[in-house]
């Protein structure tokens, strides 16, 4: 089971690619509230929006983002086929990709 | 490895190819090309100097071409939409940052020429505080900022 969700959808000539990731995306400040010590800070750092083989977008974020990230993008053009792959990396080493075909 | 039905084989399949082709074409490798995530401006820090590390000496010119969408008052707990979208042609990057959060810098998107500038997503906001949106261009940045209220405990 993939942690990320991929729709996208086109609107006049452009295509909307939305995409939820299931993270906690902790910021270190928050207590544990049975044992009263900090949670660490575990957050995406780095997202990468691939398109047919090609990097469009590579966004870096902080711990300021929320929990289970959601983004979306436009990107122009877009056809039926065309392959989306979107990774994330987050500070304790953890990955995940997803492949979404366009429909 | 035998897959019984044919909604299996095809998750494995596509699972298969995400892997393959983020390996195959060098991206896991090529990534590191591009430029690493600064964890320094993503450490809490002063606003002052995340800007002059965002910024690198470029110049900032208020422009009313960017429509930043973002609710007026917020609760503390609660992520806050926020949308920019803009007029403006060869955005490079679009940068949010959060004055009063102790990481000012939520993020910044790399945007290349096949992507629309516009960018969506949800933010912490810890309290009221000005919210900067700015759009970097090959010699200079386009900014624009606005106030949200945070309401805290709520109950």
């Amino acid at each position: 089971m993939s942690s990320i969700k991929i729709r996208s959808k086109r609107i006049d000539g452009k295509t909307q690619i939305r995409t939820l990731i299931t993270h906690p995306m902790e910021n270190g400040f928050n207590r544990d509230k049975k044992t009263n010590t900090l949670i660490p800070a575990h957050f995406i750092h780095t997202l990468t929006l691939v398109h047919n083989d090609k990097i469009v977008s590579t966004s870096y974020m902080g711990m300021s983002i929320s929990k289970d990230p959601f983004f979306v993008f436009m990107l122009h053009g877009g056809a039926v086929g065309d392959t989306i792959v979107i990774y994330w990396e987050d500070n304790l080493g953890n990955n995940d990709s997803e492949t979404h075909v366009m429909i | 490895m035998i897959t019984s039905t044919r909604r299996e084989f095809i998750k494995n399949a596509t699972a298969l190819t995400g892997y393959s082709i983020l390996s195959g074409t060098g991206l896991l490798h090529s990534q590191r090309v591009f430029a690493e995530w600064a964890a320094t401006n993503f450490e809490p820090s002063p606003m002052e100097q995340v800007l002059k590390n965002v910024l690198k000496g470029k110049p900032v010119i208020d422009s009313d071409k960017i429509y930043l969408k973002i609710p007026q008052t917020a609760d503390n707990k609660t992520p806050v939409p926020i949308t920019v979208q803009t007029d403006l042609k060869n955005i490079q990057s679009i940068s949010i940052l959060v004055e009063q959060n102790p990481a000012p810098l939520v993020a910044t998107f790399e945007l290349s020429s096949a992507l629309e500038p516009f960018v969506s997503t949800r933010l912490k906001l810890m309290r009221t505080s000005f919210v900067f949106v700015l759009l970097e261009t090959e010699k200079v940045f386009y900014g624009i900022k606005q106030t949200v209220i945070v309401s805290e405990g709520v109950c």
